[in-house]
This record gives structure tokens, sequence and C-alpha cells, in this order.
């Protein structure tokens, strides 16, 4: 293949950005330095989890994310072809490059492999047991962090016990407690993951096999939970419409608007009982962000009460229709078993029944961490960790350093830790600390600047492509195959300006595009449009119920969005490039889920 | 008898034909709708008509090595069934579930093809069974009466007849039952088979479909569109639609003849989703009433409501991939070896594999 994407440094900084490298750690940026392994290799862009330029705060949990992913392909269990990804940041986007194994080292590494994953296998369950135990414990653990303003003297009890610590150390020990819990929930993050995904591909590659032609959602709805963590807040939603219908508090949810819905409930027992069935549900499941989770910006349900409650509302609107909004897991359950015992009647040999057996019974044991953990990690613990961050911002508020807690995400790990430690020792002393002066103006720029980043598209990917993509966890993840990117490569020359992506949910359908870029703008679609999105996350779910398909930028089969998708049984072409760019609001579009087509019809 | 009320215990009545559309019905396998009128009908109609005697009367003394004679005193006996008069019950039974079968199609004088149902398919009759007669597009209830009596007057061909004289055997013996089945009248016809024929995947029904009947299909005459279908979710996982620049349909002569497709009607698909999906269950339950991959023919009939237009005209076993010894998907592995497999995921993925 002689075509190829830009290099990394042939792309030219946004306007009005030119210094955008200055926002991140110097690690994440691509450099001189380090030119000639950055230009040798093929680097894809992350839209799935990053869909716009980063602020500098929020891609802290970048590298720390990719390292761990990476020591557990490279040096915890020994992937045998495959190591880590390289992370780089470029014109504030994410782009990615897996780093594979010496093809001279694979049979070495997979007696390694066999031994390490094949234990993890073994006893899967009582390690996701503990598991679960960590990550609770962590986030016990944040939510327990206190951050206070700096007082003008010590409480007396200091020094009655003897602490020996003040104030100003702790608000330093917080942020780093707080920066250490980053690289701790995203160590357990892939402590399964990518074992989790090579058994679902294992399987996936027998039923293939088997069946050249079986779509990817009937091996999805052989190995997909019925009970699924990712789905809870929606269900909780869900119950909590039907208790305000049963309870006769619906009609306080007819104004739309929180406050006069609070104050209507509060008056009476009924809807009192019903707001403290709401904060029973809100801890740990509406810590639930709208987005990917990834950024500050990103509405968490249980500090943005309308969002939950307008999917409530909605929720109760179908009930007074008369519809029935449960989730029948019984007919579910059948389903699942039908599909596998036709499945299994289709093979031709009691060896292929027995491995079938085999690898689906894996495929489950194996499947209810790769579907729950998005909720416990980027959802729940990444919930809490914004909460702390914008503490700590209103700390700096106070003393001037910043205008609004939210300006704290414009500095990144390291100075914050700086701005930290010169408020604590000017605190100390006292003195005037550098900080109003020094950061109100550099915010100022830094927020123009990613601004100015989000007005330039980012190329899908830089460098030259490998003749096959074979990295498994590239392909399963994020939907990077070689037809893709082909696709991405002859993008331009597409004349009839149809797009190709992946065939994320079956069926075809035609309707008119609603194209929005954020969650802000969910309450624009409208029955029946198909959402045309940069990608679409499972807190989304609500509004699946009103569109009729979906087309998103980036994702694979596997991704958050697919998965989704496929619960609600609604056609999805993921992963093509340039659905937003190329579609607007009210075009008459064709999505293809079978074929991964999305067509333009006027 | 309505096909659907058909159970075995009634095959003596209703003979070979009726009972196998009888069967197939119940099997959920949607063959044209039709009745049979059963031998009974046949043994009042004879009764009343008091054909012993007639039948005494004119076979008296026939010389089955003379020709002339055989194939005179035979059309004769004919004659005498063809015109003979029907019981008032039967005739009216007849006409009654005629009208019912217009009904159903929502269409007056529908076309009907009646044809003969063998009783005894061991007895000697039953070699002469093709003999029987069948009448195509035949419309309006006196029509249709007439024809079940032609039917009947089929047990006295020149051979039948003279085959029972030579081997002693008594003409009051032989009974007769009559098919009436809708002739179907296609928007689209073709054929499906239960696995794809271009790699033996068993998972799928692969469908071929063209506007009106399907003889162009069969022969190859006509470029059909191309579905295949998910045999568990019923999925449509790959469509092709060709232009199909001609198109068979009935002329007034009751023939069926191919004619130009107009340029719209080419380029169209010749089947809806939910006709690909209905024709993929079909053929699915063929194969599980066969208990083997079949290969069948299948039409969407004009003139029966949704849900109930999906004809099965045919259904043969198929005999390419299902002769192949199946291959192990797993061979040379240990089926419980479950690390080795996933090291070879990880080495060798699927999606390199395939290119």
């Amino acid at each position: 293949m002689t075509e190829r994407f830009p290099s990394p440094f042939e792309v030219p900084s946004p306007e009005g950005a030119s210094d955008w490298t200055s926002l991140y750690p110097y690690g994440l940026v691509f450099s001189e330095d380090r030119k000639d392994y950055e230009d040798s290799v093929f680097w894809f862009q992350d839209g799935m989890h990053w869909p716009d330029p980063l602020p500098p705060w929020d891609a802290s949990i970048i590298d720390l994310a990719f390292g761990a992913l990476s020591q557990y392909n490279s040096r915890v269990f020994i992937v045998p072809p495959a190591n880590g990804l390289s992370v780089r940041l470029l014109n504030g986007y994410v782009y990615l490059s897996p780093v594979p194994a010496d093809p001279a080292d694979i049979e070495k590494r997979a007696g390694m492999f066999m031994e390490r994953a094949g234990y993890y296998f073994m006893n899967w369950n009582d390690l996701y047991d503990k598991w679960m135990l960590k990550v609770r414990a962590l986030v016990g653990r944040l939510e327990a962090i206190e951050i206070e303003p700096l007082p003008d003297f010590e409480d007396f009890s200091v020094v009655q016990e003897g602490h020996g610590k003040t104030s100003g150390f702790d608000l330093y020990k917080a942020y780093n407690d707080l920066l250490t819990a980053v690289a701790e929930i995203w160590n357990y993050h892939f402590e399964f993951l990518n074992l989790g995904y090579a058994a679902y591909l294992d399987f996936f590659g027998f039923c293939k096999t088997a069946w050249p032609n079986i779509p990817d959602l009937a091996i999805a709805k052989m190995v997909a939970g019925v009970e699924v963590d990712l789905f809870r807040p929606d269900e909780e939603l869900k119950r909590l419409a039907r208790l305000a219908k049963e309870s006769g508090v619906a009609d306080a949810f007819g104004s739309g608007d929180v406050e006069t819905t609070c104050e209507t409930l509060k008056g009476s027992e009924a809807g009192r009982a019903w707001i403290a069935s709401f904060e029973e549900s809100a801890e740990p499941w509406f810590n639930f962000s709208t987005g990917s989770g990834f950024y500050h910006k990103d509405k968490i349900w249980i500090e943005n009460v309308e969002v939950p409650f307008d999917f409530i509302k909605n929720y109760i609107d179908k009930l007074n229709k008369g519809e029935d909004i449960a989730r029948p897991l019984e007919a579910i359950h059948a389903e699942r078993d039908r599909i596998v015992a036709e499945y299994t009647e289709l093979l031709a040999s009691d060896e292929d029944r027995e491995a079938f057996q085999g690898k689906l019974g894996l495929a489950r044991v194996v499947f209810p961490y790769v579907e729950n953990h998005n909720f416990y990690v980027e959802h729940w613990t990444h919930s809490v960790i914004w909460r702390k961050m914008r503490a700590i911002g209103s700390v700096f508020v106070k003393e001037s350093f910043i205008e609004q807690p939210d300006d704290i995400f414009y500095m990144h790990r390291g100075e914050v830790h700086d701005a930290i430690t010169d408020l604590y020792t000017s605190w100390a002393a006292p003195e005037p600390a550098r900080g109003p002066k020094y950061w109100p103006p550099i915010i100022k720029q830094r927020r123009a600047m990613v601004e100015a980043c989000k007005k330039q598209k980012p190329p899908p990917a830089l460098g030259t492509p490998p003749e096959v993509i074979t990295e498994p966890f590239t392909v399963m993840l994020w939907g990077v195959t070689s037809e893709s990117v082909d696709g991405w490569l002859g993008a331009a020359d597409n004349a009839d300006g149809s797009l190709k992506g992946m065939s994320a949910s079956p069926g075809v359908v035609e309707g008119v595009a609603r194209v929005i870029f954020s969650p802000d703008q969910i309450a624009e679609v409208q029955e029946g449009e198909i959402l045309v999105a940069p990608l679409t996350a499972p807190s989304w779910a609500p509004i699946f119920g009103k569109i009729a398909a979906t087309v998103t930028d980036t994702g694979g089969m596997m991704s958050h969005a697919a998965i989704v998708c496929r619960e609600y049984g609604l056609p999805a072409v993921t992963g093509t490039s340039f659905a937003t760019s190329t579609i607007s609001t009210g075009d008459r579009i064709r999505v293809d889920g079978n074929t991964g087509v999305v067509t333009k019809i006027d | 008898m309505w096909f659907q009320s058909y159970w075995p215990g009634m095959k003596a009545d209703v003979g070979g034909k009726a009972a196998s559309l009888g069967e197939m019905t119940g099997a959920g396998l949607p063959v044209p709708p039709g009745f049979a009128i059963t031998t009974g009908g046949y043994r009042r109609a004879h009764d009343e008509a008091d054909l012993d005697a007639t039948l005494a009367r004119l076979l008296h003394g026939l010389n089955t090595e003379d020709t002339d004679m055989v194939s005179r005193v035979c059309s004769e006996v004919r004659d005498a069934i063809r015109t003979m008069p029907l019981p008032g019950e039967v005739e009216a039974e007849i006409r009654r579930s005629y009208d019912e079968l217009c009904r159903m199609a929502d269409t007056v004088n529908l076309p009907v093809a009646v044809r003969s149902s063998a009783t005894s398919e061991d007895s000697p009759d039953a070699s002469f069974a093709g003999e029987h007669d069948t009448y195509l597009w035949v419309r309006g209830g006196d029509d249709v009466v007439d024809a079940v009596r032609r039917c009947w007057a089929s047990l006295f061909t020149d051979r039948a007849t003279c085959y029972r004289v030579v081997m002693g055997y008594e003409h009051r013996s032989v009974e007769m039952a009559v098919v009436v089945q809708k002739m179907v009248r296609p928007k689209s016809a073709g054929v499906a088979f239960t696995l794809n024929p271009s790699d033996g995947d068993r998972s799928v029904v692969a469908i071929d479909s063209a506007w009106g009947f399907g003889e162009g299909v069969v022969s190859g005459e006509i470029t059909p569109d191309n579905f295949l279908v998910d045999k568990v979710l019923f999925e449509v996982s790959k469509r092709n639609v060709s232009t199909k620049e001609s198109e068979f349909v009935l002329t007034d002569h009751d023939t069926v003849e191919k004619v130009d497709c107009d340029a719209a009607k080419a380029s169209e698909p010749s089947l809806t989703d939910d006709e690909i999906k209905a024709i993929a269950r079909l053929a699915r339950s063929a194969e599980r009433h066969y208990g083997s991959p079949q290969d069948i023919e299948w039409a969407v009939d004009l003139d029966l409501p949704d849900g109930e237009n999906i004809i099965l005209l045919q259904a043969r076993p198929e005999t390419v991939w299902s002769k192949k010894a199946p291959q192990r998907i797993t061979e040379g592995q240990n089926p419980s070896d479950f690390m080795a497999s996933i090291v070879s995921t990880l080495v060798n993925p699927l999606h390199a594999r395939k290119k």
C-alpha cells in the first residue's frame, strides 16, 4: 500500500493554538526527541473515548490508563503477539499505536501466557469477587478524602492529639491520594479486561468458522448477561417511574422543571418517600456520566438531577400511554437459550459441540466483567474523582488562584501539585502566593486553545498503515480493521456519499438524521429520528426507546455503543469516521446495520 | 376435507396426494390452500347414480385384446361418469367449499387446480396414478364440479380398465378422492436452500427470487435477487438486488410466458424484508420436517392475505453439500484445551485470516 496518512509532524497546529503542547505533560505529546519512533509506526485516533480535544487535567487519566492496559499485556500475562499501546496527543486529540511483540518471541511468550492467563481463567470468579472488593474499598477511600479550605489557625485538637500534621499537609496529601487513586483504579480496570476480550474473541472466532454468515448479534446474544450492572441505572429510572405512578406522585413531573417538581414532591408523604427512594438509587447507580466519563464536563446524573428526572418523566409518559417499559427477563433468558440450542443443533460432531459449549461457558464466565467494569470505573469512580477535583478547585477559587472551580482542569497533573504547594507554603509563611497572578491569564489562554483545537477536525489516523491490522484488541475494542483504514483513506473519493462502518447491530432503517455532538443536545432528538453522533454512551440509554437507528464516527462491535444498540434492538453502524462531518440534521439517510453502510437518500 | 383439518386416520379416505398436502399443512409447510373430496363423496355419487348397473352393462363381455372395442367402451363409461348427476349434498358441499376458498383469496371465480388423489398407493392402481387427470386454471363452481367428475372418470382409462378385467379385480372396488387447490398467482417466486450454496454454511437460508412465476429462476433465464438469512435470528445478512429484465406471467390463455419487465420494477427488490424472513422460516420448517437440508421452490401469492401468502411449491433434499462429510471446526485440536485455542486466536486473529 503506497497510500498513507499524514505524519504526526506534518499536521499543522490549529489556528489560535500554536502552543497546544504546553497544555499537556511532556511525555504525552509528539516530539522531535522521539521522531524516529513516532514516524515509524501507525497511529489511529481514539474518538470513541475522547471525541473532543482534552482539557489539560483530563489528560491525566490517559497515560495512566494506557500504562495499565499495556503492562498486563507486556509484563503480567505476556500476551503472545501483543504488547501494549503507545498513546500521544496531537492538537488535543488522542492517538494510539499498538506495540507488537517480536514475532521471534511469540512461542516463548505463549508458554508464559498459558500459565498466567490460564490461572486467571481457572480462578476467574474468585478473582472477580476480590476485584469488586478492591474497587469498592478504593471508592470508599476516595469518598473519605476531605478537602477543606485552609484555616487561619489549626484546631486545638491538632495540638492535643499530637497530629504532627496540618491542614496544608492534608490538602497536599488529598491531591496525591487522588492521583494515586486514578492510577490504582486503572490498574484494576485492565486487570481482567484484555483476558475477557481474548476469551470472547476465541468464542467469536469459533462461531465465525462454524457459521461464516452468523450475525455478530447472535454471538453477542449467546454470551450477553441478562442482568447487567451497566443497565442498572436505566432499570432504576424505570423503577422510579413506576413508583411515582403507583404512589400517585407522577403529576409532579408535569412541570418539566426540577425545582418545581422537587417542591411538589416534598409537599406530600408519598412524594418524600419517592425522594428517599431516588436517593437510595442514586448511590451508586446515578454516578453515571452522560458522556464517556473521560471528561470533567460530562454531566453526571447525581449532580445534574434534571437528566435522570427528564428520563423518568419520559418513562412516566410511556406508562401513561399503557406501554410496558419492563425488560422481559424471562423472554430474554428463553431467547438466549433458544439461540444456543439452535446453533448447537447445527454442529456436526460431538467434539465441535464440546468445544462450543466450553468456549461459550468461558465467554459467559468472563463477560460480566467486560460488561460491568465500565460502570464501576468510568462512571462511578470517575464521578467521585471529578467531584473531589472540583472541591480542590473551590479551595483555589477561595484563594483567588482561579475564577471558577472547573478552571482547575486547565492545569495539568503536575501543575496542580505545584499550585497546591504554592498555596500551602504561602499559607504557612504567610506570604503572598504566586498563583493568583500566575494562573488566571494562563487558564484564560488555555481555554481559548482547547476551543481552537475543537475547530480543526483530527485526521482519523497518522503514518503508514500496516498491510493487515492484526493486533486483536485494536479490532475488538476500537473497531479499527484493515477495511476501516482503507475506508478512511478512500473516503474523499466516495462519490455517492455513502459511508462504510462496522455492522454493530443489524436491521435496515430509513429516516431523518439528527446529528448531535454532545450529551447536552440529547433533548433535541425527536421520536423516530436516526441518531448520528461521534459516539454514544451507555448512559444515553433512555433515548434509545425513541430513535430508529444509530450511526457513530467511532467504535467497534464490542464498543459500549454497540452493546447498548443491540440491547435495544436498533440497527447501528459504528466506526464510520465521517458520519458527523458528512451528514446533517434533516438529511434522509438509510442505515444498513447488516452491511455497515450508511447512504444519503433524497 | 380442508388440508388443515387432516389427520393420519383419514389417509384411506382422501388418497395419497391429499394426505401429503394435509400433512404438510399441519407441519407448518404452507402448500396452496385447498380441500379434498373424499372417497365417500365418490362412493355416494356412485351409489346414487347406480353406477354398478351402468358398468355391468357397458363392460359386459369386454374383450381386452380388442383395442378398438376397449377404446369405445371405456370412452362410454367415462362419458357416463362425466355426465352422471351428483347427489345434492355432495354437489352442495363441493360448491360451498369452493366458495369458501374464493372468499379466503378474496377473488370471484378463483382459479383452482383439480387433481385426482389415488387412495391405495400399494395397489396396482397406483401404477396408473400418472394417468389420473389434473385440470389447471379451473374457474367457477360449475367447472369445478365438472372437473371433479372428470377426475373420477379417469379411473376408467383404457389401461386401468383392462388391467382390472385381466386381474379379476372388481371395478366397484376402486375409489378415488379429488383435490381442489388454489392455483398460485405469484407476485414473485423462486428457490431457497437451507444452507449457503457457496460455502456450505448451514446457519443460513439462501434465497433466489424474481418477479412473477419461478420458471425463470429455476431455469436460470433470469438473474434473480439473492438474499442470505440467518436461520436462528432471521436477520437478512446479505442482499444482492439484480436487474431482472424479464418476468414470467400468466397469459390470457392460461399459459406462462416470459415478458419484459419495466425498468423501474426490474431493479426493485422482488421481496420485502418480511417476505424474505417468512420464506426463510418456511425453508427452515421444511428442513426440520424432513430432517435434512432442503432445496425448496416457493411463491408469494397475490391473492392471499399477508401472513398466509408465502407458499411452498416443492421441497427436495439438497444434494451437493449434504453429501460432503462435515468438517470438524476444531480439527486437530483438543476441544477442552481452551488456552491453546485462545493463543491461536490471538496470534492468528480471524479478521486477519479472512484477507
